[in-house]
């Protein structure tokens, strides 16, 4: 409902398809030639602009573009030579295709095409609105007008030109380019780091599939993924819910200096508190050593923090709390200062104790104000590098296996491309990442959307 | 509130056993941070102490740090966190006041797709495309060179504009009837947005400012990815890092607690700064 009325309100006055419709000769003629209704109706800055911009495409795509996408298909296949130099009687090398900047230049070329396309499309819908406008007899602004407005009705499109360039040039174009490198045989394996070819589904198969090794990698570690994300977003939850109403507790005194403790922890970056972590809870480190010095542990004993499988787990989850809960503490304690207070009145008076009124009203309005929050959370844990990476490692590993007992996807994927070069099954677990969250969010989102009742505390 | 001592003594009890636990509480979360500046004045070398308390202090470690470049430049650490920091930090504030404005005040037919596509990309790991960059930056032979710095630059802020979501949430706090009166007086949307809503809106510009300013001095994946084994590039992060590497850690553990202090002390005075701004961004975005 909300989306057809929000549609109707950004009417689409001028449309591509009623343009090659009902438009004249000259209108359809844009879509060919850049700007030629803008000429025609006397924009002329603006249509040589289109004009231009076409003429460059086209030489680029003359120039190179064209070999690009030709060479995209077969991702090269000239090896690199030796040939004898007469000359000098010595063997030369000579440069074979690298199949990465085929790849990487065929995408770029790709995003020129659509850019192409773009263009055609904004020049036909600019033709047929000066034809439109002929029609009805009302003037055609002029280029100045049209500066003008960019700074009025179309500022939109001024502020958000430079950002959306930079997320399409820094996120989306690599991530297309990895996306790519997942259908592949770019990797260490075979040495296919110089020349690869496209594959198809067959790296996909190989991680979902169990009979091989990385299948049987992948599922454990999917898995534990899911496990460490559920726990380490609820547990920080929970345990910076009752901290924080434990401290807002109108018996406890010096608020302020329990917060500022804990707030403390957060105020130092993280990679340095994390690696802190590491060292203390190596064999020889502090807390060993502490415990041995107190008689707990005998003089050569010590915690296997990070070398047990089970205890690592457990660890890294305890640090994530360590590290978690004062974030939770900051904003818990903001909402809580906004619930209602008729609620609780209204509670005391019907003689309600304080675990009723924690399960029927904290902890409803908590869960209601932080839904989408934990959502997020739950994302950032699943992609957490720097905790994993940071304390653990991913250790301790068993000796035929990539990843290590304490490995989430996203550490796996460090490993796997930027340590191990497997660069097309690494793509596979970062494809095989987003899918999870979407599944997860989608599941959530639905789940919520059905059960929230918006107005429930209003 | 009644006084303590006036407390029926089943209550007292309660009560003060509520601080007691308070208090191991918070020795929990204090004493990492107090063993690390500990260490950073012990005497004694080496990443392992055979005592949790040091048995000698010296400020030997800090000095190490500023005059010790054998192995680790801590000063030019310093400088290229600082360089990396400030330009980035002036062009995503720029991007991300710009999206957040935009998406918070101005209606265009693209709004609703875009804000589902900052959602989706999220969804990928960050970390991909990172990898992707760094392909790309050494294809065009960008990780060894000066260069490093730009590209360094570029990435951090390249992508800042899908951060919008807290200032977003600020903008949408800031009552709409002032925009509209100016309308009426026949302001354009740019002279609202400059003359009105930008002197109103300090406190998330010096937010932004601050936060993406942090951001150098935090992150430790994308400058390691980047950089690799160029020392000359390394921003702090990357460099108390290396530190903690086997073949180093014996002689430079206490100089990483050192150049830990150090740098905590500015980035946690930023994050006291803006605290309340982080607070009231989550709740508000929340809420919006």
């Amino acid at each position: 409902m909300k989306t057809r009325k929000s549609n109707k309100e950004f009417e689409n006055k001028y449309p591509a398809a009623d343009a090659l419709k009902k438009g004249s000769m000259l209108t359809r003629l844009s879509v060919l030639v850049f700007g030629a209704g803008c000429l025609a109706g006397g924009q002329v800055i603006k249509g040589l602009i289109f004009l231009a911009a076409e003429a460059a495409i086209i030489f680029y795509m003359l120039q190179t573009g064209f070999h690009n996408l030709s060479m995209l298909v077969t991702l090269g296949e000239q090896e690199q030579q030796k040939v004898w130099n007469e000359a000098k009687s010595v063997y030369e090398y000579v440069d074979g295709d690298r199949s990465q900047l085929i790849l990487l230049f065929g995408i770029i070329t790709l995003a020129v095409v659509v850019l192409l396309i773009l263009l055609a499309w904004i020049s036909l819908r600019q033709a047929y609105k000066i034809e439109c406008l002929k029609k009805e007899g009302r003037r055609i602004p002029s280029f100045k007008e049209e500066l003008r407005e960019l700074f009025n009705g179309n500022l939109h499109l001024t502020l958000l030109s430079l950002p959306v360039l930079g997320v399409l040039v820094f996120t989306i174009l690599p991530l297309v380019f990895m996306i790519s490198m997942a259908f592949t045989s770019y990797s260490v394996e075979n040495s296919k780091l110089v020349l690869f070819d496209w594959v198809g589904l067959e790296n996909f198969k190989r991680v979902i599939g169990l009979g091989g090794s990385l299948g049987k990698t992948f599922w454990p570690v999917l898995g534990w993924t899911l496990i460490w994300a559920l726990v380490a977003t609820f547990s920080n939850y929970f345990f910076g819910l009752i901290l924080a109403l434990f401290i807002n507790w109108k018996e406890i005194r010096a608020k302020k200096m329990w917060r500022f403790f804990f707030v403390l922890t957060v105020a130092i970056p993280h990679f340095v508190t994390l690696l802190i972590m590491r060292t203390m809870l190596q064999p020889e480190g502090a807390v060993n050593i502490m415990l041995r010095s107190m008689g707990i542990l005998g003089a050569k004993e010590s915690l296997p923090f990070f070398t047990n499988a089970t205890w690592a787990r457990v660890t890294v989850i305890l640090i994530n709390i360590w590290v978690g809960v004062p974030y939770m503490l900051l904003q818990v304690t903001g909402i809580l200062q906004n619930i209602p207070q008729e609620l609780y009145e209204a509670a005391r008076v019907d003689g309600a104790g304080p675990i009723v009124t924690f399960r029927k009203i904290t902890l409803p309005y908590m869960m209601f104000i932080m839904t989408p929050y934990l959502i997020t959370t739950f994302t950032g844990n699943v992609n957490n590098f720097n905790v994993i990476f940071l304390t653990s490692q991913g250790l301790p590993r068993s000796v035929d296996s990539t990843a290590g007992k304490t490995d989430l996807l996203v550490t796996w994927l460090y490993k796997l491309t930027i340590e191990n070069q497997y660069y097309n099954v690494g793509a596979v677990i970062g494809i095989m990442t987003f899918v999870t969250l979407a599944v997860v969010s989608l599941i959530t989102f639905k789940f919520s959307a059905s059960n929230k009742n918006e107005e429930a505390f209003r | 509130m009644i006084k303590f001592s006036k407390y029926p003594f089943k209550k007292k009890v309660i009560v003060a056993a509520a601080h007691v636990l308070l208090a191991a509480l918070s020795v929990i979360w204090l004493v990492p941070i107090l063993w690390v500046i500990m260490t950073s004045f012990r005497g004694t070398k080496g990443s392992y102490s055979s005592t949790f308390f040091p048995t000698s202090y010296t400020f030997d470690n800090y000095v190490k740090l500023f005059t010790d470049f054998s192995v680790f430049n801590f000063p030019k650490m310093l400088f290229n966190t600082f360089l990396v920091a400030i330009a980035s930090c002036l062009i995503s504030t720029f991007f991300v006041i710009a999206v957040a404005y935009t998406l918070s005040r101005l209606r265009f037919r693209a709004r609703k797709p875009l804000m589902n596509a900052a959602m989706i990309i999220h969804l990928f790991p960050g970390f991909m495309s990172m990898i992707a960059v760094y392909y790309i930056i050494k294809m065009i032979g960008w990780t060894a060179g000066p260069m490093l710095r730009v590209a360094m630059i570029a990435v951090y802020a390249g992508g800042a504009g899908c951060g919008y979501h807290i200032a977003k949430g600020f903008f949408d706090t800031v009552s709409t009837s002032l925009d509209e009166a100016a309308k009426l007086d026949g302001a354009s949307n740019w002279q609202v947005l400059t003359k009105i809503i930008m002197p109103l809106s300090k406190p998330v510009v010096v937010y932004t400012l601050l936060t993406s300013f942090a951001g150098p001095f935090k992150d430790f994946m994308l400058a390691k990815v980047l950089c690799g084994t160029h020392r000359d590039y390394y921003t702090v992060a990357v460099g108390l890092y290396q530190m903690l590497d086997v073949e180093y850690i014996d002689q430079w553990f206490c100089s990483f607690a050192a150049g830990a202090v150090i740098i905590s002390i500015p980035v946690g005075a930023l994050f006291l700064a803006t605290q309340k701004y982080y607070v009231e961004g989550v709740s508000g975005a929340v809420k919006g």
